[in-house]
């Protein structure tokens, strides 16, 4: 077995609607545990399972700290304290991605959040509202509606051309998908016109707040498709950066976050 | 809970339907007001009118038509009311603030319609709430269009007289406001059966700027670091007095001032040193919709001040009651309800200079902006709110909800976040 650092190790639960990440990192900030499963009917049973899973790996011997974050942040019984996803994601990317100045893009599975970073604090942030156009949720009723995963989907657009769907709503949009279908438009096309729709409403909703100077980074579940960042690229007309761990920037965050509890 | 069943039937109202809201209110009471620690003495006054707030002052007013004196219902703070005082008749505020009478309003109005429209629409329909019941005639005024069109609904089952307030604020619309209330005048009159006087309308007019005398020293003491009183509390007190007798109102804000003012010196204050101060501006928060502030209160954050007609626009700016003659007098009420700077208006940099002055002036750390839903007028105005703010330098968050509880989740998140921002900066 390789040995520990002694000390307070940090752990971050970003418990989302469709997935729960957690990450650990131990008292350098780097990450010792990651672990992403679904969030499942309860999140408190998925809470509970995270911890013990996290037990079996770091038992006593390491001292942890718990922040919640995510929607489901008040059903962690066991945190220190919750967080917003907001701060969470912010304190993320600035870790991930080296820079205290930039600007978080995150499509989660029910909003998508805009977040401007300066000087590594969060200076101005915006969450769409009750409707699910632009987030992951209306990725995969459109990706539903075409017998697809919404990875499929994501990679599949990439070979699409350019198809239009002009309702930004889910409800219309899916009944236009429906009628794409029946015309027999190209299933890429029709992918296409899926992404296209996401990242116009993205870049809508950017407009209503005044963007920091440092780069767009792409955080949550789509930051796996290259074709995403591409198109996210071209709408905002500036470099978008991502990461693996983009996805795991929440629960970053909560970690540096459960970590600077300590001190 | 005194026995007000007969009263309630005898005015007309459905009162099975009325059980079910009678049964919600107290627990919506509970949970926002009596969780709360250390609250001012003096709210007693207020805990007591909410409790029966469909018992108390209903009785009073049917008490005083039985002498023969008017109701009118209003439902907005550009009815002058010192014209109705004048000529012996009672004012009260009709807005509709819970999403039990929503329903009702749909049942006759566009869904895509604001939830306060809704809401005071089947308040009425629905015949769940004396008020509506009680009074005698109601007052519309032309500010935004779905109201306008609302009243229309309205006036075909109550009385309806409608004021044309302008849409803009030039010379000539501030004489034409004094003309509208002219007749107004008249038409109280009318209703009422007194002449007004010079006399009576100066003694109107004092007892209304009594009013808001006494109502600005509750929300001065707001201006304290020391904070003695919870923004819940203080939106109580101004919910109610839209519906309180004016003098009795003085009295009892006087009363809790005189505490405020007291706790300022001992040093009491109701959230701990730190706590982040929010001033709230938007659309008006028409009682027993305490939503925004029970969120707000119960995030780490308190409100300090509303910049709203449920708020600083109820208040501010006195009438110059000193003219002697009645055409005078109207133009002196104009002048001063001319000063409210309502979303309805074009161009309106007024509410922004208002914002950003009571931001400093209530020492507020952050500004939430909030508009009901389908309400265009404050909904556009947001931007411009977000930028002027940001160019002072002081942080802001728009946000827009309804009456319902299903977006409290996502409303709490947006606003935990501000407040964690404002923590960080
Ligand atoms: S917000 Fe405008 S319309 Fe509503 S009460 Fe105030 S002044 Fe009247
Ligand atoms: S909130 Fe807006 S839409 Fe609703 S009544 Fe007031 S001004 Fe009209």
């Amino acid at each position: 077995m390789r040995t520990r650092k002694i000390g307070h190790y940090g752990v971050g639960i970003d418990i989302g609607s469709t997935c729960a990440k957690t990450v650990m990192i131990d008292p350098d900030g780097k990450a010792v545990w990651r672990d992403l499963r679904p969030t499942g009917w309860s999140s408190v049973e998925t809470a509970r399972a995270i911890s013990s899973d996290l037990s079996k790996g770091f038992g006593e011997e390491v001292e942890k700290h718990y922040v919640a974050t995510g929607y489901g942040r008040v059903s962690v019984p066991f945190a220190d304290k919750c967080i917003t996803e907001i701060s969470c994601h912010a304190k993320g990317a600035v870790l991930l991605f080296g820079e205290k100045n930039l600007n978080v893009i995150d499509i989660g599975g029910q909003d998508t959040k805009l977040i401007v970073v300066t000087e590594g604090v969060v200076s101005e942030f915006l969450m769409n509202d009750k409707c699910s156009a632009g987030t992951g949720r209306f990725l995969e009723v459109m990706a539903n509606t075409l017998s697809m995963t919404p990875a499929q989907l994501c990679t599949l657009a990439g070979t699409g051309k350019e198809t239009q769907i002009s309702s930004l709503c889910t409800v219309f949009a899916e009944s236009e998908v429906i009628n794409l279908i029946g015309r027999g438009t190209a299933r890429e096309d029709i992918a296409w016109a899926v992404v296209d729709s996401i990242v116009r409403k993205v870049r809508t909703q950017a407009g209503k707040l005044r963007l920091g100077k440092g780069p767009l980074c792409l955080t949550g579940g789509l930051c796996d498709f290259p074709y995403v960042r591409e198109k996210l690229q071209a709408a905002f007309g500036r470099e978008v950066l991502t990461s693996p761990d983009a996805r795991f920037a929440g629960a970053f965050g909560a970690a540096q976050y459960a970590l600077e509890l300590t001190r | 809970m005194a026995d007000y069943v007969k009263m309630w039937e005898n005015l007309g109202m459905d009162l099975e339907s009325h059980d079910l809201l009678c049964q919600v209110l107290p627990t919506a009471v509970g949970d926002v007001f009596m969780t709360q620690e250390n609250r001012p003495k003096a709210m007693d006054f207020w805990d007591l009118v909410i409790s029966e707030v469909h018992g108390i002052r209903p009785a009073e007013l049917i008490e005083e038509q039985k002498k023969g004196r008017k109701v009118f219902g209003t439902f907005c703070v550009f009815v002058p009311d010192e014209v109705i005082i004048a000529a012996d008749g009672i004012v009260t505020g009709l807005c509709g603030g819970s999403q039990f009478w929503v329903p009702g309003g749909e049942e006759v109005l566009p869904k895509n319609t604001c939830p306060l429209i809704k809401a005071s629409v089947g308040a009425r329909l629905g015949r769940t709430c004396p008020f509506f019941r009680i009074a005698d005639v109601y007052v519309g005024e032309t500010t935004c269009d779905g109201k306008k069109k609302a009243y229309e609904i309205l006036g075909q089952d109550v009385p309806m007289y409608i004021m044309d307030v302008p849409q803009m604020k030039r010379p000539k619309d501030l004489v034409k406001w004094k003309e509208e209330i002219a007749d107004f005048a008249a038409k109280v009159e009318e209703i009422t059966g007194n002449t007004l006087s010079v006399e009576k309308l100066k003694d109107a007019i004092r007892i209304v700027n009594e009013k808001r005398k006494a109502m600005k020293r509750v929300y001065d003491a707001r201006k304290s670091e020391i904070l003695p009183i919870s923004g819940r509390d203080a939106l109580l007190m101004t919910q109610i007095s839209f519906f309180d007798d004016p003098e009795r109102c003085a009295k009892m804000c006087n009363r809790l001032a005189d505490e405020l003012e007291q706790r300022i010196r001992d040093g009491v204050s109701v959230v701990p040193a730190g706590t982040r101060r929010i001033l709230l501006t938007g659309t008006p928060l028409a009682v027993p919709n305490w939503k925004l502030h029970n969120i707000i209160e119960t995030s780490g954050a308190v409100v300090v001040c509303e910049e709203m007609c449920t708020g600083t626009r109820y208040f501010e700016n006195l009438v110059d009651g000193s003219a002697e003659t009645l055409d005078e007098l109207y133009m002196a009420l104009s002048e001063r309800y001319m000063k409210n700077n309502c979303a309805c208006f074009t161009p309106n940099p007024g509410r922004i200079e208002d914002i950003i002055r009571l931001a400093k002036e209530y020492k507020a750390d952050g500004v939430i902006d909030c508009s009901l839903k389908f309400c265009g007028l404050y909904d556009i105005e947001k931007r411009s709110v977000a930028e002027a703010l940001k160019a002072e330098g002081i942080p802001v968050l728009s946000l827009e909800t309804d009456y319902e509880d299903s977006d409290a989740g996502q409303l709490r998140t947006r606003i935990e976040a501000f407040v964690e921002m404002l923590n960080e900066s």
